[in-house]
């Protein structure tokens, strides 16, 4: 899927009547297209090139870049920071806030902040607890939570004002994203809670590894139920998969990563292979080609923390494209409208 | 007191009729609380009372008829609009190992309630400047105002 105003990279698109964004990702989920999306790892570096570097092993296979905010609450390189360097080459980017580390002052800064250097996609997080990461003495912060972001992200774009009521000159051109996950308790309540979530603003969800397809099928079904797929406010729901490297490496995420639900079956089911990681990488296709075929799913999240270079492959092999080339820098030989936009 | 909390959510209907019945009280004695005078004394009481019953943080901002008579401030990242994706798979807190999620325990009150539903309201972010304040002085206050000014 070409688009025919595609700009010069580092230019924003224009916006399509009924978008809230310039970007790629709303447009394509619009456009009723399996979307794929995946994240960075951002480095422990001040390096511009390694972020470039890093987001190079994605190109052509994904719509938009998810730029993590300390995921773990480990210490990295800011959301901010590696959105703004790859929506200067050009890259979709969905940049990542936690409410964690910082209070609704510096939280609305950066959303105005990030949204000038052309990030047009924002994910409202909780984040992780300080226990889990390199930082376990640092003082949380949780002034907001995801809910109240979600709502002042949405006030300051659609009612151009802080949520101080100051009004903003321009407001940011944001499609406003959110997680969920469906696999842990209270499970009867999470379609509920997502449907909150919708209401106060969620555009788009990403939501935790999946690897239990039944219960994301009976998830599904909650929310087609509550009718968050339909009309106007509707939800686009991006289901979130990775490969997992081997048994033992499913076994520790299980046990240390918060939230992440593996099912015995799929550890025997690598514990039985000859090539683990291989066989990880299968796995993931094969719950992508699932999850692919579960009603209103909009496209699938691929987080391969420590296995980047596989998503390629992983996309590739399980055919959700069609033939379709996401935009990456040098994709397209500049047309007419790019190269008068460039003189 | 994680028993006393834990038994208040599960007769959360109680305590929910028992807040419905308070307010009116409450409001008949809105000219004698006028006095600033009994600010502290009202404060320290409901400290005390909501402290044994709900491990009450003072947040100044109560709204435990909304979470099924659990407090949302006692979950480690204080949320305020359900849980997060880090609970455990026996429904316990991602941070605090022995605790039980918060949110889980505000899920099972609120279907105890007559209006558990007020959970799917989304609770706007809390006020810092107000912490420390009394909870029940600002709801008769701010339901005085709202009657005078219909008066008016």
């Amino acid at each position: 899927m070409k688009f025919d105003d595609e700009p010069i990279p580092g230019y924003s698109l224009p916006i399509l009547p009924g978008h809230v964004s310039p970007g790629r990702l709303e447009r394509v989920l619009r456009a009723g297209k399996f979307a794929v999306t995946t994240e960075i790892s951002p480095p422990d570096s001040a390096d511009p090139e390694e972020v470039l570097k890093r987001a190079a092993v994605f190109d052509g296979y994904v719509d938009a870049i998810n730029a993590t905010d300390g995921s773990g609450a480990h210490c990295h390189m800011s959301s901010v920071g590696v959105c703004s360097l790859l929506t200067r080459v050009g890259y979709a980017t969905v940049l990542q806030i936690s409410c964690r580390d910082r209070n609704r002052i510096a939280i609305q800064g950066e959303i105005l902040g990030a949204a000038a250097m052309g990030a047009c996609n924002l994910l409202c997080l909780t984040g992780d607890g300080v226990q889990a990461g390199d930082h376990p003495e640092a003082k949380p912060v949780f002034d907001l939570d995801s809910m109240s972001l979600l709502s002042i992200a949405r006030t300051m774009r659609d009612e151009s004002r802080f949520q101080s009521g100051r009004s903003l000159d321009l407001p940011p051109r944001i499609f406003l994203g959110a997680a969920e996950n469906p696999f842990v308790p209270p499970i009867d309540w999470r379609a509920q809670r997502l449907a909150k979530k919708v209401q106060a603003g969620a555009q788009f969800i990403q939501t935790q590894y999946c690897y239990d397809i039944p219960r994301l099928k009976q998830f599904m079904k909650q929310v087609a139920d509550l009718g968050l797929l339909e009309g106007p406010n509707r939800v686009f729901i991006l289901v979130g998969v990775g490969p997992l490297a081997s048994a033992n490496a499913a076994l520790w995420i299980r046990d240390n990563v918060p939230g992440v639900h593996i099912p015995d079956a799929v550890i025997e089911r690598l514990r039985g292979a000859a090539n683990q990681k291989a066989e990880g990488r299968r796995l993931c296709v094969d719950l992508i080609h699932q999850i692919r075929e579960i009603p209103g799913v909009s496209g699938v999240h691929v987080m391969a923390y420590r296995q980047e270079e596989s998503v390629a492959d992983i996309i590739e092999t399980s055919g959700v494209l069609e033939g379709r080339v996401p935009w990456f820098p040098g994709r397209d030989t500049p047309t007419v409208t790019q190269r008068n936009q460039a003189s | 007191m994680r028993a006393i909390r834990h038994w208040t959510v599960r007769h959360a209907r109680a305590f929910e009729w028992l807040y419905l019945a308070f307010e009116p009280v409450l409001l008949r004695l809105a000219p004698l609380l006028r006095h600033r005078r009994l600010e502290g004394p009202i404060t320290a009481v409901e400290r005390t009372i909501k402290g044994v019953l709900f491990d009450c943080q003072m947040c100044g901002h109560c709204v435990l008829s909304d979470t099924g008579m659990s407090c949302p401030m006692n979950c480690p990242k204080q949320l305020r609009n359900g849980p997060c994706g880090g609970v455990r798979a026996n429904g316990y807190c991602e941070v605090e190992p022995d605790m039980r999620c918060v949110w889980v325990e505000a899920h099972e009150g609120s279907q105890r309630m007559r209006h558990g539903n007020r959970i799917r309201m989304v609770q706007l972010p809390v006020d810092a400047s107000i912490k420390g304040q009394s909870s029940w002085l600002a709801v008769i206050r701010s339901k005085e105002d709202k009657r005078s000014a219909h008066e008016v």
